[in-house]
């Protein structure tokens, strides 16, 4: 190896990489020549594991995937095990599951505005939007009495209807919200030297992004207009008025404002549910074992399309549970948006794509 | 500034597209259609075939998972490859014997699916043919078993 | 308040004489002797220089601890939170830092260049240390006043990056060496717009000592009004040459850990960190000494509160840049500091130039 080049490994104790994972990149000066992400050091063996549960105690395992969306996995395993044991959720548990995963899909990209905050350099924005999350964490604390695990989603439904007045107290926080995110944008758009870390960096285009498998916002931003709440609609998505945000330029700076686009569909999307909830009851029962088959759901995670596949022998135990984690995948397309590109870029370019090392190693 | 590339209603219908797959492939078993939905079984032999087809006229962009299920007496692999164009998310199952879990690797069709088979191979020990990088992600390199096997077990619960 | 040397030199005198007074009440030949020689001008001299010495060490480095509170208390509110809280008003938050680094384990990684890497944070500290020397607080109280203090300042704190480069080289360990080389790097690209800033205003003021450039900015004109485009390129230059975000890329903690001070642990670390604020300190005062009139005010404050008001000003717009941007990169700032900074020094050198020679000053 010629001396002007060296491997450093950036982890998998880092300050940049957001769980335990490892970045290895080749350096030629400081510009990236070679990387290759290293995971496995949270493997859980999730999967295994799940196999001597009995399908009510997967419930919140789900939640423990990932901790910045865990209701989105939540509702993704209840919604495949409904599949599965060929039951559905009541009418209004379903409008309840769509606001409350809209709340979900902000809060998870406020925790990822945080990070871009800190490793580019800027408290301030961290500060900020920990600030605003506190509001959405208040809303599904009194909802479902956690913070960050809420194990809320039931097979067969949900565990409670809105509390008294959420309707009202998740209005005001909306109303205040789109106040604040326009200061928070304001923070990141008319700043020259954010645009400098962002506009044109870890640039993909929309062919190769889809060949190697991306999905969720990245791959919006790559001007690819795909979203499975509008391609595969599951729960009431299809009754919603939303638009799905797209950006042309497939750059750290695009994906930044897909996601903050975003967040404006959710707070739609969480008042129009709100407001058409028809009432009812929340939840049916589900038998102990459901038949021997299979069943396969996918859904738009925060980050992308998240599936899981289950198998059942007639037990009460699930034979199989695979877990597709968008990051996985979005992870593994991370190198070609790296060469080229210098060191100082790493944390912008892996930031933007929102590690969860919980759901990606499971 | 290039265009968006949207995928606003479908191009065709599952049906029609079950059609082509039946008249093309024999051997491929359709399991089910629903909307939105195709389930298939084929042979190993043709499986490449079938993905590049499906890959290259049927207009599916992406593989959405690669899964290995352990029936103890063989093993399956599940794929799960999805078209925008069309709106439908096909599943296609490969039956492998378990003495000789090899099948044919997608990953020089669909870059997305490398990762998924790396782990394929690493927790169930499914071997993937012409995978351009076949090595353990999960788990360190030196490790013996495949753990997500059936047969693999460490006491009473894991 | 008169000279502060001249102040220190007559009690000096006076404790001398005291204990000669003393020794000579013993009245042992060889005592009174040594009582003799205490009182001679160079014994005199030098106690003298040392408690200066001393006392401005002390007092500067509380004005750099009091800018790391400030920092702490304005950056809180610039986030919207409260900054730190211990103690009365936050101002103990230092010295439980202080006294946590201090019990911290020295560690020496295995494969370092022991005998550098022991020296380099050293040779790092001492020159700023050295630069609280070359400060003045107003014309009364000050170390020394050489004819090219200025100078002197600067060239003190070019010593910096050698040291850092060796401390990063020293450690064996890729992030220091890259958190070196840049250091080194940034601070040359910034550093040669600052001196075209420094030369401007010697140009004008036709003095190169912090007390000439003070006592003409007194006479005439604070110099941020002639030179606007000087004290704007000096300031951003500043806050490169402190290594504080937007250029804080040494150690770009995101990237690179801790920069070139990552393998450093203990009191040498917690000294390196608030080494960062002195310097800060330090090029605010340079920032209020050549562009806001120093010391210069109306009279009914002392002259060194004039100046520290102004300095603790000065990086209140430090902290308010922190708190408004993100960290740009390496690259950037050297495009910055040789396409942007230079050319605008250039143009305020020239400026000076022709008011100088037009007669306007």
């Amino acid at each position: 190896m010629p001396s002007d080049e060296m491997w450093i490994n950036m982890g998998p104790q880092h300050p940049f990489n957001h769980g335990l994972w490892n970045l290895r990149v080749k350096l030629k000066g400081e510009t990236i020549t070679q990387a290759e992400p290293i995971i496995g050091y949270l493997h859980r063996g999730w999967e295994k594991m799940v196999e001597n549960r009995t399908y009510s105690q997967i419930v919140p395992l789900a939640d423990r995937l990932c901790y910045g969306s865990s209701l989105s996995w939540n509702h993704l395993y209840c919604l495949t095990a409904e599949k599965l044991f060929g039951i559905e959720a009541p009418e209004r548990a379903k409008y309840i599951r769509v606001a409350v995963l809209e709340l979900q899909r902000i809060t998870s990209h406020l925790t990822w505005l945080m990070a871009v905050g800190t490793d580019l350099g800027s408290y301030t924005i961290m500060t900020w939007s920990i600030r605003e999350r506190e509001l959405f964490l208040d809303l599904l604390c009194k909802l479902s009495g956690a913070r960050m695990t809420y194990n809320y989603c039931r097979i067969g439904g949900v565990r409670n209807d809105f509390p008294e007045n959420y309707e009202r107290d998740v209005n005001r926080t909306l109303d205040e919200f789109e106040r604040r995110l326009r200061d928070l944008e304001s923070l990141m758009d008319e700043n020259e030297p954010f645009l400098m870390r962002t506009v044109g960096i870890g640039k993909m285009d929309g062919k190769t992004a889809m060949n190697l498998g991306l999905t969720g916002p990245i791959m919006r931003a790559s001007g690819v207009d795909m979203d499975l709440r509008r391609l595969d609609p599951y729960e009431v998505y299809e009754d919603m008025k939303f638009e799905i945000c797209t950006h042309t330029d497939g750059d750290v700076y695009a994906r930044y404002r897909v996601r903050m686009d975003e967040m404006r569909e959710s707070m739609k999307i969480v008042r129009q549910a709100m407001a058409e909830a028809p009432s009812g009851p929340i939840r049916v029962k589900a038998p102990r074992c459901p038949p021997k088959g299979n069943a396969v759901c996918h859904v738009e995670d925060p980050r992308g399309e998240s599936l899981m596949y289950m198998v059942s022998d007639g037990t009460e135990r699930p034979y199989r549970l695979k877990v597709r984690s968008p990051n996985f995948v979005n992870l593994s397309a991370s190198p070609p948006m790296l060469l080229g590109f210098k060191i100082s870029d790493v944390p912008a370019i892996m930031g933007v794509m929102d590690m969860c090392i919980g759901e990606t190693d499971r | 500034m290039s265009q968006v590339i949207v995928y606003d209603s479908p191009d065709r219908s599952v049906e029609d597209v079950t059609n082509d797959i039946r008249s093309k492939f024999p051997s491929v078993e359709v399991l089910k259609v629903a909307p939105r939905r195709m389930h298939l079984r084929a042979p190993r032999e043709v499986f490449l075939d079938l993905c590049k087809f499906m890959k290259d006229d049927l207009s599916f962009e992406h593989n959405s998972c690669v899964t290995p299920v352990d029936y103890m007496d063989h093993f399956t692999v599940v794929y799960h490859i999805s078209s925008w164009t069309n709106h439908i998310m096909a599943e296609v199952q490969v039956d492998l014997p378990r003495d000789d879990p090899t099948v044919d690797s997608i990953t020089p069709l669909w870059g997305g699916a490398n990762w998924h088979e790396r782990e394929a191979y690493d927790l169930m020990g499914v071997v993937f043919k012409g995978h351009p990088d076949l090595r353990r992600i999960m788990l360190p390199e030196e490790f013996r078993f495949h753990p997500l096997r059936k047969d693999f077990t460490v006491g009473r619960r894991v | 308040m008169s000279n502060l040397y001249i102040e220190l030199t007559n009690f000096t005198e006076w404790l001398l004489g005291l204990v000669a007074a003393l020794l000579d009440w013993t009245k042992l030949g060889f005592l009174s002797d040594f009582g003799d020689w205490l009182q001679t001008a160079p014994v005199v001299d030098f106690v003298s220089t040392l408690l200066v010495a001393v006392i401005f060490l002390i007092t500067a480095m509380m004005f750099g601890l009091c800018f790391i509170w400030q920092e702490r208390k304005t950056l809180g509110r610039f986030m919207d939170r409260r900054g730190t809280q211990v103690g009365f008003l936050g101002f103990f938050q230092n010295f439980a830092d202080g006294i946590k680094v201090i019990l911290k384990e020295h560690i020496v990684p295995k494969d370092s260049d022991h005998l550098l890497f022991e020296l380099a944070i050293f040779a790092y500290l001492a020159s700023t240390f050295m630069l609280f020397g070359c400060i003045p607080y107003s014309d009364n109280f000050y170390v020394i006043d050489v004819d090219l203090a200025v100078l002197l300042g600067i060239a003190i704190f070019a010593f910096g990056p050698f040291s850092i480069l060796i401390g990063g080289w020293s450690s064996n360990n890729k992030f220091t060496l890259i958190g070196g080389m840049r250091a080194a790097a940034q601070l040359i690209a910034l550093e040669i717009p600052l001196l075209l800033c420094i030369v401007s205003v010697a140009v004008l003021t036709g003095d190169l000592s912090f007390v000439g450039v003070v006592t003409w900015q007194e006479e005439n004109i604070w110099l941020i009004v002639p030179l606007c485009i000087g004290a704007l390129t000096f300031f951003i230059a500043a806050i490169g040459e402190s290594e504080r975000i937007p250029f804080d890329l040494p150690e770009a903690e995101a990237e690179l850990v801790e920069g070139w001070a990552t393998e450093y642990g203990d009191v040498r670390w917690g000294l390196q960190m608030a080494s960062d604020y002195f310097r800060a300190y330090i090029l605010c005062g340079l920032f209020t000494m050549l562009f806001l009139g120093g010391w210069a005010g109306p009279e009914f404050i002392w002259a060194e509160a004039w100046y520290l008001s102004k300095t603790f000003i000065v990086f209140f717009f430090f902290i308010w840049v922190r708190a408004a941007t993100v960290r740009i990169r390496t690259d950037q700032i050297l495009k910055l500091g040789w396409r942007r900074l230079l050319p605008l020094a250039v143009v305020n050198l020239l400026i000076a130039v022709a008011l100088k020679v037009a007669g306007v000053f």
